[in-house]
């Protein structure tokens, strides 16, 4: 191409792949957040409604879907186990994550790399190869259809990003600032307490929270080993066939809406996590 | 009593030997500084005292105690880091006062301490801040003023004016020089800056891969060095070198000159201070390459028999490229090396 029809060819070019960008980014957009309002707007109409054709395209603001969903039969005890399973993985993701990534960030030991690659790893790993030998497992050893099983099962979904995002905070903080600590009184523990856990702590709180989201949405380990105790995702799936069309909405949307602001609140921490992830 | 004793410490970090059998022994209230390149080992062998690093052999001596297996906090000393280590979560008051806080002294007493130390270093002002509201000098005062309070008996101070620029790193130089020799600790100071060392230091130990080349008073340094090692690394421009071959009789062949020298018989490397050199109807020829005019003197880079040469002179004299200047030696301030062993020969 010589440089002249470069020269003409140019704005025109620009434009048109300034129109594909926009494009894609509207098609993306919308791709998003046209199912998103459409269950917003079938959420906040009455049954009636729902249940009606041709549909509307703006909310009622009608709050009788929800109270359906809030007097449906087991569907709080459901909304009470999703809470207590999440906030469960919560807890004893950071508690077992946080620990492995100080110690990838501040030890250099053998194999530490692999082992980084290999926590990432779990997460390719298919949940239904392993759900059948965990269910006999777990009815083996009592754990099935509880609580603290089924957390015991999101927290290793989990554990991966507590441990990748807590050691990218770690990696974040001097080592000098622990060494000054050493220097000035502390021991290794008093320096973590004093100097590094104030200076994550809003960090640790991103991963817990998704830990807690990672396991609000989780739905196929939870109805496999659930029966009586379903947590609100698999109540959901279980009764999807028989439950009416207003009802799924608005389990949908209070299933949407709390992990959707958890994230939003924790972006920042997620992209840092996969900036080091990604090295 | 702080005197500090380092015997036959060693450090490897793998197979790399980044520290040979140091021997050195700081005097109580001592200022040592720690002097040499980039990568000669200085943060090593101050991080092994500090108790952040441990030697691979050898023992470390505070105050008639040894201390190489106690962790840092147990060792009487206070350190300074390079890129201050200042904690970002608590006010300047609360950075000072953390080691007093850690010995659990009481509020009024960590006050008067804070307070006392913040004083000194001008910061009194700033108590209230946090580290990002501060400016790097700001900082650096922060992190010597935490270390003060401390009442340490070992101030170790790893570069701590490396990351100021050049007039704030001479005035905070007079000003911690004049606050520790005010505070009867002794200290360790690590810096890669000759002026620095110079002007600081009651005695300097210059570190040359991995070794201690020659620890000595600033001026015995200059003006003795006991390696030629240490005669090109000190000075700004650094000692000239010639080659010089035995005359027999005590007198040597310098550039086709005869000098008096030592009785010897193996050839010698001929030293002197780029200061100590006098135009003179008699001396070396020097071929003058580049004038570099510096206000109190004229820096001329010349030619002496081939080899690079550089005389610091009256800037008074009007000297041009091309120009052969004969520059006579100031007989009392020749040194003499070794060249198999590149040590100094008396
Ligand atoms: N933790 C370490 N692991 C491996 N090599 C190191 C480590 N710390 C320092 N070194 C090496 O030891 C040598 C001396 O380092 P250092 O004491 O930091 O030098 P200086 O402070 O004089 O610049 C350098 O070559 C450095 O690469
Ligand atoms: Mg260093």
């Amino acid at each position: 191409m010589t440089p002249v029809t470069t020269d003409v060819a140019a704005p025109d070019t620009r434009r048109a792949g300034r129109y594909v960008y926009i494009a894609a980014v509207v098609l993306l957009c919308a791709w998003v957040l046209v199912p998103l309002y459409f269950l917003l707007i079938n959420t906040l109409s009455s049954p009636e409604t729902v249940n009606s054709f041709p549909k509307p395209f703006l909310p009622e603001f009608d709050l009788g879907s929800l109270g359906f969903f809030a007097g449906f039969a087991g569907i709080l005890t459901a909304l009470k186990n999703s809470i207590l399973v999440a906030g469960l993985t919560m807890i004893m993701s950071i508690l077992i994550g946080a620990p492995a990534g100080y110690a990838l960030s501040r030890f250099d030991f053998r194999g530490k790399e692999a082992f980084r690659l290999l926590i990432l790893l779990t997460r390719a790993f298919p949940l239904p190869l392993l759900a059948l030998p965990l269910a006999v497992m777990f009815i083996q050893t009592g754990l099935d259809d509880t609580v603290f099983g089924l957390s015991l099962v999101h927290t290793t979904l989990a554990i991966p990003f507590a441990v990748l995002i807590t050691f990218s905070l770690f990696s974040g903080i001097p080592l000098e600032l622990e060494e000054a600590a050493w220097t000035l009184g502390c021991t290794r523990l008093t320096a973590f307490t004093k100097v590094v856990l104030p200076l994550i702590l809003p960090g640790i709180t991103a991963s817990a929270i998704f830990a807690f989201v990672i396991s609000w949405n989780e739905v196929f380990a939870a109805a496999v080993l659930t029966i009586e105790n379903r947590t609100l995702t698999a109540f959901l799936l279980q009764n999807l066939d028989t439950s009416p069309l207003h009802l799924k909405f608005a389990g949908g949307f209070i299933l949407v809406v709390p992990a959707l602001i958890f994230i939003f609140a924790v972006r920042k921490y997620l992209f840092a996590m996969w900036g080091i992830a990604n090295r | 009593m702080a005197e500090i004793q380092i015997k036959n410490v060693a450090k490897r970090f793998g197979s790399y030997q980044a520290l040979h059998d140091i021997n050195l022994t700081i005097q109580d209230q001592e200022f040592m500084v720690l002097l040499g390149a980039s990568g000669c080992g200085k943060t090593t062998l101050l991080r092994i005292i500090a108790g952040l690093e441990t030697a691979t052999e050898g023992e470390v001596w505070i105050g008639g105690r040894r201390v190489d297996h106690l962790p840092p906090k147990d060792r009487g000393i206070a350190m300074v880091f390079q890129n201050y280590a200042v904690f970002p979560h608590l006010t300047v008051f609360e950075n000072i006062g953390f080691g007093l806080r850690m010995q659990k002294l009481p509020n009024d007493e960590v006050k008067r301490r804070v307070e006392r130390t913040a004083g000194l270093m001008h910061i009194d002002q700033l108590l209230g801040r946090y580290s990002g509201e501060l400016s790097g000098g700001q900082r650096q005062r922060v992190a010597v003023a935490r270390a003060l309070a401390m009442e340490p008996d070992v101030i170790l101070m790893d570069e701590p004016l490396s990351n100021l620029d050049a007039l704030l790193r001479m005035e905070m130089r007079a000003e911690l020089k004049g606050v520790l020799a005010e505070s009867n600790t002794t200290a360790i100071y690590v810096t890669h800056d000759q002026v620095e060392a110079m002007s600081m230091a009651d005695r300097i130990s210059v570190m040359h891969q991995g070794k201690i080349v020659q620890a000595a008073s600033p001026i015995e340094v200059y003006r003795n060095p006991a390696a030629e090692f240490v005669a090109g690394f000190i000075g700004n421009p650094p000692m000239n070198f010639l080659p010089a071959t035995p005359a027999g009789d005590g007198k040597w062949t310098v550039a086709g000159q005869i000098l008096d020298g030592p009785s010897r018989t193996t050839p010698l490397h001929f030293a002197i201070r780029p200061e100590d050199l006098r135009p003179a109807d008699t001396g070396l020829a020097a071929t003058v390459k580049v004038v570099e005019p510096l206000g109190a003197h004229l820096l001329v880079t010349c030619s002496v028999d081939g080899a690079l040469f550089r005389a610091v002179l009256d800037s008074d004299l009007t000297v041009r490229r091309g120009d052969t200047l004969t520059l006579a030696p100031q007989p009392d301030r020749v040194r003499w090396f070794d060249p198999e062993t590149t040590l100094a020969v008396a």
